[in-house]
């Protein structure tokens, strides 16, 4: 390490990289492409678990299959590395089992959405309390490039050769009308909103959804001629408009379109629990004790 | 694995970049809020050119580069007052 | 090394109950505070009454959207420190298999209830079959083993429900309790014992230092000892082939090593899970093998038979799976035959097949399912396994 003689009353040494001490650094490198956005991503999530005060050894992360879901075994936390699609209701399991950990899922689009739609619609329902952090790249990355839910109308992917045709989510507005209590949508260049909004989503009670866009530069952006990761993150500084509390039904979005963002949804809800402890509490009076 | 860290008077901060780490995606550089980055000539291991720091003293060590890169190859940091002073 | 059973919630007794409601309290019983399911005939009534019991015996039960999500809700459940237990019929097992699979690569210890129906597809819901026998065994892809049991009345799904939980727990595996839906639809007397005299395994937790702790480093008889989430050991837990430290590890040289020990530890320890149950074998000209309510149907037939004068023995599996090849194999060196009726058209005959190898006669009773078997036809296959 090299040091000017000029550092007079300055403490120039570097600490060490943060975002290390909640990474398996034994595990590295890890297995992203370059200009892979989730990367980015996972610096947002370990600097909001930083600075949100949770306690860590109570804090688990579940993911399901794919790249996204692959961020679980990077973690320095209890992490869980389940079935595709499942991991929503793993975590499901794991935190009405006990109430006490702090459960996040981090997955992809097509993990979360399509796969395991169902259990992303039933868990937003119930208001189970948990954080979501939904990474969407449009596209199935790890199995090599194939449709997704959230692949734009026009996008070409594997299975969608000569173009995809069908309509594609809006997931802020399916996981309002879900229910969720907490829906925001940044993308991989709005490091530091996405860090702020992961901390509220981490410390709200209840359903929070974080969507985070991000570049598939070895799939989505090559099939699509979109150049490589510093090219769709420029797209995203370029076209994002942040529009906090928009009506979700508006956020839509179209292949290289306009992007919202935002946070959208900040509400109040019982929980899964607080709900069922407020029913049974009503139903059986003093013979019931709180789960 | 280098890393390298530069203080002047004027700089706020600096940066340590891990150059065998780095992928050669360019986030640091182009978000870079002062622009004090650029592509090295050189290459590492992997044949990537990793970031260098061409212009320390408009570092302000904010670390943008650090929240953006994907590899965990770069981060940035603000110089602290001396404990001691005599 | 077993506790009593936790007084809260056993229900100690005599009960006049079906095999569904013996099974949710043997649940109890034995310590299991989280059961995720699905409803589906003939298994709801389990859950029903699961949904009863636990809000005021501090458990937790949620109907999930569906069997794919109960399967791996629990597994969550187990991670979080809870006993966790299913319960499904054929269509929803099927739907398990992914799950089931992901229980046995990470080592989780759960049990799934079975009680089965006609199949195949949606068949007849509220009739008996015996079909799911080999798809709990094989269901899932790739090579591991699991535990079966199969009770033949309401008593035994209570007694056997403790001893899946039991099992699992020692061994680290998904136990699959294979009712049938006479045994669960059935309704008899079961005898509920003070909790002091119910003997439970309780997890094999680490008790080592914490920076000696390893997720998947076996003990001697090829279990690991786990933790759970929140005890600050940082554990990663995946269904990818994985290292001791739970890391995946893409070569087969990782494959080799672990699922070798995920199949060893309950092939070496078979020993010690095999159970059945034997009535005059020794000597018997006939062994007639069976499990779950056939167990019963066979009794009339075999006694008929016996009056005839055939020295008939009865052999009858509590555990299915691991198959209790070495009796078999033991029986048929002096046994003229075997005779194996099951409500399906040929699944545990295939391993009775297996263990004897052509030595002794296997005589097949086959039955689509629907009904029991009409004892005549057993009877029938009794007596003429000794001709020609």
């Amino acid at each position: 390490m090299m040091m000017s003689e000029e550092s007079m009353n300055l403490d120039v040494r570097p600490p060490s990289n943060p975002v290390e001490d909640l990474l398996r650094m034994e595990r590295m490198p890890h297995i992203w492409c370059p200009g892979c956005g989730i990367g980015t991503t996972v610096n947002c999530f370990a600097r909001a678990l930083e600075t949100s005060g949770l306690d860590l050894k109570k804090t688990a992360i579940v993911s399901g299959i794919g790249c996204a879901g692959r961020v679980a075994g990077y973690m320095k936390l209890d992490s869980f590395h389940t079935t595709h699609g499942r991991a929503i209701p793993f975590a499901t399991g794991l935190k009405l089992a006990n109430p006490g950990l702090k459960v996040i899922v981090y997955s992809g689009d097509g993990d979360l959405v399509a796969i395991g739609g169902n259990h992303f619609i039933h868990a937003a329902r119930r208001n189970v309390d948990m954080t979501v952090i939904l990474l969407n790249n449009h596209i199935y990355g790890m199995t090599g490039g194939q449709v997704a839910p959230t692949t734009p109308v026009g996008a070409t992917a594997s299975t969608a050769p000569h173009g995809n045709f069908e309509e594609s989510f809006n997931l802020p507005y399916l996981a309002e009308s879900c229910g969720a209590v907490y829906v925001a949508r940044w993308t991989a260049y709005h490091v530091r909103h996405a860090t702020k909004s992961i901390k509220e989503a981490l410390l709200k009670k209840g359903f929070s959804f974080v969507e985070i866009l991000a570049p598939c530069p070895t799939l989505y952006s090559r099939r699509n001629k979109l150049g490589d990761g510093l090219a769709q993150m420029k797209y995203y500084a370029a076209q994002s408009e942040i529009r906090n509390e928009a009506d979700t039904k508006t956020v839509g979005l179209a292949f290289q379109g306009k992007i919202i963002v935002g946070k959208f949804v900040d509400r109040e809800k019982p929980t899964y629990l607080d709900a069922m402890n407020a029913f049974y509490a009503r139903k059986f009076g003093e013979g019931y004790e709180p789960y | 694995m280098e890393e390298k860290a530069q203080a002047t008077k004027k700089a706020l901060g600096s940066v340590v970049i891990n150059e065998e780490r780095c992928k050669g995606c360019g986030f640091c550089i182009e978000f870079c809020p002062v622009r004090c980055l650029e592509f090295s000539g050189q290459y590492n291991a992997k044949g990537y050119h990793p970031p260098v720091l061409t212009d320390p003293e408009k570092c302000t060590g904010c670390n943008m580069c650090g929240l953006l890169c994907p590899d965990f190859a770069i981060y940035g940091f603000m110089f602290k007052k001396n404990q001691n002073r005599r | 090394m077993t506790v009593k059973a936790d007084p809260k919630g056993v229900l100690s007794g005599a009960h006049f109950i079906d095999g569904d409601h013996a099974c949710a309290e043997g649940a109890i019983a034995a310590g299991c505070r989280f059961v995720a399911g699905y409803p589906i005939t003939p298994s709801t009534e389990v859950v029903e009454r699961i949904a009863e019991r636990f809000p005021l015996i501090g458990g937790m039960f949620i109907q999930m959207e569906d069997e794919i999500a109960s399967s791996i809700a629990i597994q969550g459940a187990v991670w979080a420190g809870k006993k966790a237990m299913t319960v499904t019929s054929g269509p929803g097992f099927s739907l398990m298999m992914e799950h089931i699979g992901l229980a046995a690569m990470t080592e989780t210890p759960c049990v799934f209830v079975d009680v089965q129906r006609a199949g195949p597809s949606t068949g007849l819901p509220t009739l008996p079959a015996q079909g799911d026998m080999m798809q709990a065994r094989w269901g899932s892809h790739g090579d591991y083993e699991i535990i079966a049991l199969c009770p033949n009345s309401p008593q035994e799904s209570f007694d056997l429900t403790i001893k899946a939980f039991n099992l699992s727990e020692e061994y680290r595996v998904p136990v699959m309790l294979m009712l049938d839906e006479c045994v669960g639809h059935m309704t008899e007397r079961v005898i509920i014992p003070p909790a002091g005299e119910i003997e439970i395994r309780p997890r094999r937790y680490w008790k080592g230092s914490p920076e000696d702790y390893l997720p998947y480093r076996a003990d001697k008889d090829g279990v690991p000892p786990l933790v759970k989430a929140g005890d600050g050991y940082g554990i990663h837990i995946t269904g990818l082939t994985h290292d001791e430290r739970g890391y995946p590890v893409m070569t087969a040289d990782a494959q080799e090593e672990l699922v070798h020990r995920l199949v060893n530890k309950i092939r070496e320890n078979a020993g010690s899970i095999v159970e059945f149950k034997e009535d005059r074998v020794d000597g018997a000209q006939v062994v007639v093998v069976t499990y779950g309510i056939t167990s019963r149907v066979a009794i009339p037939a075999i006694e008929q038979a016996r009056r005839e004068g055939i020295r008939v023995g009865h052999f009858r599996m509590i555990t299915a799976w691991p198959f209790p090849e070495k009796r078999i194999r033991e029986l048929s060196a002096a046994a003229g035959a075997f005779v194996v009726p099951e409500i399906n058209y040929g699944q545990m005959v295939h391993e009775v097949e297996g263990a004897v190898a052509g030595k002794t006669r296997v005589v097949h009773v086959p039955h689509g399912g629907g009904s029991v078997h009409d004892p005549k036809d057993i009877h029938a296959a009794i007596v003429n396994s000794l001709k020609g």
